[in-house]
């Protein structure tokens, strides 16, 4: 398959996800939007792996999800915190850190 | 000019001080030890304070007698002694050792400073009996002996600096030694400023002589003046005049002294009158020969005495106070002086002469007044005096002999230095002579006034004056003073040990007579006239009604002269005010210009940094937006280096 196909998608995905981690207001659709890049991310190193012939690219994969993984528990954590001191997972009403 | 006869120039050279001659330095350590006791007794020495410091004075003035027969007995070339004490510093090629130098000039001084000193210290005794700060009284008097005979004794002019500031420490300290009054430490304050003024002519021109000569030695300095050039000289002699004119109360400097009256009178006596004010005289005749070279600078000297006698004896017409009188008189006798000095060898002699026997009668005066107004309550108001000759019969007496003497009426000491200085006065110029002239006829005028309202007449005096004579410890110094001013014109004869004051003083400041343009009778002649005249009108407008206590309004010259010939005013409008809006202005400037500079880039920052914190909004969105953006302008910058970093 062509690989230029791969990478026109993962760029599509990426951008689907920053547009929704700039746009959405619930704390968690912005979490699944921000996976969402890595995905897209992920998805551009394995392309490049298969073009290049080493397996460095799949192996960074790897990384990206052990990372993803890590992230997505303590966010996950911070988020329940927040909701259940303020009754909203909403990222607009976590302002106060503002001069 | 008329033609001069130089009889003798100022060329000594010093020898070594051995013999007797290596105690001159106690001279000045007698006074000073009695100071550092006495201020640092504290009240333990209060009931012997004033003993020790009569003690310390009189100690010196023996030892000065001693030095005096010593320095007779030697020829008349050989009479200048210097004793180098020990090196005072060395700093890049100027080197400055204290030393001290005994010449028949400062011989002159050393012994008018002690033996009136000591004088005057004994009637302190029974004049601050009462007072509780007696012992510090002393102390300072005694600090004042010192800086004083440093003064006089000096061999550099930088350590003639040292006692020049010494006695304007002392004058500062006594004048406002009652400092619980304002007017007495305002007085003080005036005086010390006014004093500043000269002696940044005497700093001036000691930097001015190690310009030329490159010490401030004052013997090489005189030595060096035929070398020197006549720009140098005139720079050297007009900021010598300058520091003179600060120190001896001349125009323009003359505003302080009427003031420093309210210090207690035996300050007046020794410090306004006997000694510190005619330190500028010494001056003026120790530097004689940077005068001769610059005529201009002799001039001024000139100009400055005639002015200042005249000023003088017009302010002291009008006032009713009797120190300030006295103190009117004092600077006006100190013009004879300075005119006398600045007409050269032909006047140095007699100035200093003249600085003796006013030493003696002025100081009899200003003590005779302390004992006038210890008998009346601490009065000075002349306009509630009056017929105090029955009751105080020694002091109107030795009153009387300063009077005439400083009349000049023979064979007062008065007449023989007064009167030398008008003869030579005429012979050089007859506008100064008809200055000196006018001068001796304003004196005796006001001087009978003083006599009148005092001693005469009927009684004013206010319901709780009883007067009395005072004690003996009061009386004797002014008997002692009142026959000095009677035989001190012995001095002019030969008969003393060293030959009389001409002969004496010749090899230190050099004498030259004057071709007589009168005959030499006619000077004392016509000099007895006007002051006989003066006198008499003063009996005519003072002596034949009774006089009034409240002072009447008088005519503008009055008026003038009561408010010391407008010498206070002129000083506030020419110094005071501009220097004052000049202070304000700068002020201003400091606060509005610097610190508004200053606060104004902290305010700008400020209010920057006020704008600048509006990115932190608190929005995770925007926050997330400008890590995008930021992102993809770091990506932008690689495409476009072509990977380049």
């Amino acid at each position: 398959m062509n690989p230029t196909s791969y990478i026109v998608l993962s760029a599509i995905l990426f951008s689907i996800g920053a547009v929704g981690v700039l746009v959405r207001r619930n704390a968690l659709v912005v979490f699944m939007c921000v996976e969402l890049m890595l995905n897209a991310a992920n998805l551009a190193f394995v392309t490049f792996a298969r073009t290049s012939g080493t397996l460095d690219g799949q192996v960074t994969a790897f990384f990206v999800m052990v990372v993803a993984a890590a992230e997505v528990v303590v966010g996950l954590a911070i988020i329940m915190m927040i909701y259940r001191s303020r009754r909203s997972a909403s990222v607009d009403d976590a302002s106060l850190l503002k001069l | 000019m008329t033609a001069l006869t130089v009889l003798a120039t100022s060329e000594q050279v010093p020898t070594a001080a051995e013999g007797v001659f290596s105690l001159i330095w106690l001279l000045i350590a007698f006074p000073l030890a009695g100071a550092v006791i006495l201020l640092l007794a504290g009240r333990r020495a209060d009931s012997w304070g004033h003993l020790l410091g009569t003690l310390t004075v009189l100690s010196s003035f023996i030892v000065a007698a001693f030095l005096f027969v010593a320095e007779a007995a030697r020829g008349a070339e050989d009479r200048a002694i210097e004793q180098t004490l020990y090196q005072f510093f060395a700093v890049g090629g100027y080197e400055v050792n204290v030393g001290l130098l005994l010449d028949p000039l400062s011989m002159a001084f050393v012994l008018l400073i002690t033996g009136v000193g000591t004088l005057i210290h004994v009637y302190s005794m029974g004049y601050m009996e009462h007072d509780p700060r007696r012992r510090r009284f002393f102390g300072y008097l005694n600090l004042f002996v010192a800086a004083m005979l440093l003064l006089v004794l000096a061999n550099d002019y930088l350590i003639l600096y040292v006692g020049w500031e010494g006695v304007g420490l002392a004058s500062y300290l006594l004048i406002g030694f009652w400092q619980h009054k304002p007017s007495a430490a305002t007085a003080a304050k005036k005086a010390f400023v006014v004093n500043r003024v000269g002696d940044l002519g005497m700093s001036l021109a000691i930097m001015a002589s190690f310009a030329a000569v490159g010490t401030s030695e004052i013997l090489a300095v005189t030595g060096s003046a035929d070398r020197i050039s006549t720009g140098w000289l005139t720079a050297i002699g007009l900021l010598l005049l300058l520091a003179a004119c600060g120190k001896s109360a001349q125009v323009p400097l003359q505003s302080w002294l009427l003031d420093a009256m309210e210090g207690p009178t035996p300050v007046s006596a020794l410090i306004h009158a006997a000694t510190m004010v005619t330190a500028g005289v010494y001056l003026v005749v120790r530097s004689g020969p940077i005068f001769e070279g610059a005529p201009v600078a002799q001039t001024a000297v000139v100009v400055v005495g005639a002015v200042t006698l005249v000023f003088g004896a017009v302010i002291g017409t009008a006032k009713d106070d009797i120190k300030k009188a006295l103190a009117a008189s004092t600077m006006s006798q100190i013009g004879y002086m300075m005119l006398a000095a600045g007409l050269g060898p032909v006047g140095y002699v007699f100035a200093i002469f003249h600085l003796l026997a006013h030493g003696f009668f002025k100081a009899n005066l200003f003590l005779g007044s302390g004992s006038v107004m210890h008998a009346m309550n601490d009065e000075v108001d002349m306009r509630v005096y009056g017929a105090l000759r029955r009751v105080m019969p020694w002091t109107f007496v030795t009153f009387t002999a300063g009077y005439l003497a400083i009349l000049g009426i023979p064979p007062f000491a008065g007449f023989w230095s007064k009167d030398r200085i008008i003869e030579v006065a005429f012979d050089t110029s007859v506008a100064a002579g008809l200055a000196a002239l006018l001068g001796a006829g304003i004196t005796a005028f006001y001087m009978t006034r003083v006599m009148i309202m005092t001693w005469f007449g009927e009684k004013r005096w206010r319901d709780d004056a009883h007067p009395h004579e005072s004690s003996p410890v009061i009386v004797g110094p002014l008997v002692a003073l009142g026959l000095l001013s009677l035989v001190g014109g012995a001095m002019e004869l030969g008969f003393l040990p060293g030959g009389g004051i001409e002969p004496w003083l010749e090899p230190a400041v050099g004498y030259a007579e004057t071709e007589h343009i009168l005959p030499t009778l006619a000077y004392p002649a016509i000099t007895l006239v006007v002051v006989l005249v003066g006198g008499a009108w003063a009996w005519f407008v003072f002596g034949r009604d009774p006089i009034p206590t409240t002072p009447p309004a008088g005519s503008a010259l009055t008026r003038a002269a009561r408010a010391d010939l407008y010498g206070d005013a002129f000083n506030e409008a020419v110094f005071m005010r501009p220097g004052q809006y000049l202070t304000r202005t700068l002020v201003w400037l400091d606060s509005k210009g610097i610190d508004g500079t200053v606060n104004g880039v902290a305010a700008g920052i400020g209010g920057l940094s006020a704008r600048g914190r509006r990115i932190q909004t608190g929005f995770v969105r925007s926050y997330a937006l400008s890590m995008l953006g930021g992102a993809v302008v770091v990506i932008a910058a690689l495409l476009l280096m072509g990977g380049r970093l």
